[in-house]
């Protein structure tokens, strides 16, 4: 079999899964969902090894292949194919989003089991993995443009999955509203490339770019710009972010797979595979490197005082997804990449953590209320420190080797860029800190209520259920998280998936050694081989000075944290009163919200009434009820010689008719 | 022969007709001169033919007898009908199709 044979495949069984839950909720009992599921994506996982071994069996030069099945649509000088492209990102791509995928599902197998929307949230969850293997094997930015929308959906419809929570729905709704934006950004790209190139396929487009514009060219910067806006929306950055933390309101396993792991690094994949672009529109890149950078500098300061377990994961994942962006930007893309897989791995099983903790809590999710789960959760505990210690660099883990790769190719390339190098270390002081500040909140001290309750009967804590946004009370049927919370320690398939994940957070990043093994760099070599920026390499010397600083400030920040939450508990309280408007300015998230509200919402809801109250009211309405008054009036004037007496219309037509032979009598004259 | 005469007689025959039409309610009258109307029709066709030497204008005048005679039919057909359901007989106060 072919790469693309496998390729198929890999699209072909997600889509079948979510189809077959679909229809099939009222036949199949819930474990056999929950089954295909899981199967489906764990069989598209192998397909993508499949098409892995293909490429692998192929010349570095000839490994890129394009198939399509049929027209997608063709008119007038327009041919776009249902096509896909296989090369080593996109199957680097797939195999990182399958590969997580089936170990998410595996997870909600169990953690979902007693929802009463258990096939709706497997079909939900297999769609959008069909969807997201859609928009990274795309052969067209048309259908890139369909997988783009489709994961915004599947974002949607499971961020809103418990839709009787209105903070849900409303959750659901803003992340939708935001990522259309993002949508229209991209499709306008989409609009430019063909006015400029004449073409949507990859490949083409790629190998007309570098003829056709010439460097900074105010088009190809206006496309890139265009495409950031898209990548922007989609991988929550600055000023597109604020929908990520809201949506924390979906199912734990949603904000692992969606919100952390796959579909939030969309931006970061469009980029590293529109990177010939962008190496013609330098600005361009520069900008989307700074707003990477400003965006893992400010979502890593708010992660420093989110009392919400889940809220402050999602700003740590934005603060990630920033470092990647800012790596493909700059031109350090195999790293960028390589980030991306390490953070999947490390940040997926911190939301599983996450989620086994708050089902510890019955739901509720204030680390205040939270301590002393190091003893209730010894599994829990021991993953979520491997997370943690990925995602705060400590040496020889995942999160350690990629983070400083893009560092380090960030000093190499110089000059300007060492400010990404600088800033980046300070952003990394950061993760430690806020990394380790959750996990000595959440895991040594007396136990609390809850965590008491575990140790000395193995039964969860069970309150009325609550929303725990607005602590509203509801109840447990479709709609609502169901009856029952499931705890990895009670539950084999979350134990799996999270110590499968463990292991890869810990070690996924030997695999990747500055001088001594680069499996990620030389397998996507071939596609960035046309970017004269993926030959800048720092030295494997400077490499080893960078993990060392890294090392260095990974252990302070973690010392820092423990200094801070551990020996002086009490520290803490004295810092937010004495920094008193800093830490209300972080806690509410550097207003933003409010920025949005008052720069956009407020100006088109105005406009919106301006429209409704003049123009709808006067121009519409009188467009309108004008045009019918005049049919009524000159209706009016034509009815009164339909008078109904027979001898006036008599008279009207003997009248007409001598009219008209008197006419033809004087002209004929 | 001149074919001034017979026209005279059929445009004063018309003309009657025509003023029966609309002076009168009855719709008996009003299809009495109906009828007188296209017989004055008739009587110019058949002179023009006989003017002009061919046949066709007779064809037409036949044609318009047949029609003529629908055209009674239903005209009567329409008048025992209103007689039936007791309607009054003037076609002033038949006007319930008007606007």
């Amino acid at each position: 079999m072919t790469a693309t044979s496998w390729a198929w495949l890999v699209l072909l069984l997600p889509l079948l899964g979510s189809i077959f839950i679909g229809l099939g909720f009222r036949v199949l009992p819930a474990k056999v969902a929950g089954v295909i599921g899981t199967a489906a994506i764990g069989l598209a996982f192998l397909c993508g090894i499949g098409a892995l071994l293909c490429l692998l069996g192929e010349d570095a030069e000839a490994r890129h292949h394009a198939s399509s099945l049929w027209d997608y649509a063709s008119v007038a000088g327009l041919n776009i194919k249902l096509g896909i492209y296989v090369d080593p990102l996109s199957v680097f791509m797939v195999l990182v989003v399958t590969g997580v995928s089936t170990l998410i599902h595996l997870y909600s197998y169990g953690y979902m089991q007693s929802d009463q929307g258990y096939h709706r949230f497997f079909s939900y969850l297999n769609f959008f993995v069909f969807s997201m293997l859609l928009l990274v094997l795309a052969g067209n930015f048309v259908l890139l443009i369909v997988g783009w929308a489709f994961v915004g959906f599947a974002s949607y419809a499971l961020v809103s999955f418990w839709y009787r929570r209105t903070t849900a729905t409303r959750a659901g709704m803003k992340a939708f509203v935001i990522n259309v934006v993002g949508d229209i950004g991209l499709t306008l790209a989409a609009f430019l490339i063909f006015r400029e190139l004449g073409t949507f396929d990859y490949g083409e487009v790629f190998a007309k770019a570098p003829q056709v514009f010439h460097t900074n060219q105010w088009s190809a910067t206006a496309i890139c710009l265009l495409l950031l806006v898209g990548a922007f929306a989609k991988s929550a950055q600055l000023p597109f972010h604020t929908w990520l933390p809201d949506a924390m309101e979906g199912p734990t396993p949603v904000s692992s797979l969606i919100h952390a792991a796959t579909m939030v690094t969309a931006g970061v994949y469009l980029i590293a595979r529109t990177h010939t672009l962008f190496v013609l529109a330098p600005t361009a890149a520069d900008i989307a490197a700074f707003v990477g950078l400003a965006t893992l500098l400010v979502a890593g300061t708010i992660a420093l005082v989110m009392t919400d377990l889940k809220r402050a994961i999602a700003y740590s994942t934005m603060s990630q997804i920033g470092y990647m962006i800012m790596g493909v930007s700059i031109g350090a893309y195999s790293a960028g990449m390589f980030h991306l897989m390490t953070h999947a791995f490390f940040k997926a099983l911190l939301f599983m953590g996450a989620g086994s903790f708050i089902s510890a809590m019955a739901n509720k999710q204030n680390i205040d209320e939270m301590s002393g789960f190091g003893k209730a959760m010894r599994f829990t505990s021991i993953t979520f420190i491997c997370g943690g210690l990925a995602l705060a660099a400590f040496p020889g883990t995942s999160g350690f080797f990629s983070k400083d790769e893009i560092l380090a190719y960030a000093h190499a390339r110089g000059g300007m860029y060492d400010i990404f190098q600088i800033l980046g270390y300070f952003g990394a002081l950061l993760t430690a800190v806020y990394t380790f500040r959750l996990i000595f909140r959440v895991l040594p001290g007396r136990p609390c209520k809850e965590a008491q309750e575990l140790i000395d009967t193995g039964h969860l804590a069970h309150e009325t259920p609550r929303n725990p946004a607005t602590g509203e009370e509801e109840d447990t049927e479709v709609g609502f998280p169901g009856a029952e919370h499931h705890i990895a320690e009670q539950s084999p398939p979350m134990k799996i998936a999270m110590g499968v994940l463990a292991f890869l957070a810990l070690f996924a990043g030997l695999i990747q050694v500055p001088g001594v093994d680069s499996v990620v760099t030389s397998f996507l070599e071939p596609v960035f081989a046309d970017s004269p920026l993926a030959a800048i390499e720092p030295s494997v010397g400077a490499a080893w000075v960078g993990l060392g600083i890294g090392a260095a400030i990974s252990l302070a920040g973690i010392g820092i944290a423990y200094w801070l939450y551990v020996l002086r508990p009490e520290t803490p309280a004295a810092l937010i009163r004495r920094l008193g408007p800093l830490h209300t300015f972080l806690a509410n998230k550097w207003y933003f919200d409010e920025l949005i509200d008052i720069l956009i919402v407020r100006p088109a809801l105005a406009i919106g009434r301006f429209a409704n109250r003049v123009f709808e009211r006067f121009v519409v309405d009188g467009l309108v009820t004008g045009t019918a008054e005049t049919v009524r009036g000159s209706g009016g004037v034509v009815r009164a010689v339909q008078n109904g007496f027979v001898r006036s219309y008599a008279l009207l037509l003997i009248a007409g008719f001598a009219g008209l032979a008197l006419y033809f009598l004087l002209s004929s004259s | 022969m001149n074919v001034e005469w017979y026209i005279v007689l059929s445009a004063l025959l018309f003309t009657t007709g025509a003023v029966g039409i609309l002076v009168r309610r009855s719709p008996m009258v009003i299809l009495l001169c109906l009828e007188l109307m296209l017989n004055a029709g008739n009587l110019a066709l058949v002179a023009f033919s006989r003017m002009v030497g061919n046949q066709q204008g007779q064809v037409f005048a036949i044609v318009v007898m047949v029609i003529a005679a629908c055209e009674v039919v239903v005209g009567l057909g329409l008048i025992v009908a209103l007689f039936r359901r007791k309607l009054p007989l003037n076609v002033d106060d038949l006007r319930e199709l008007r606007g």
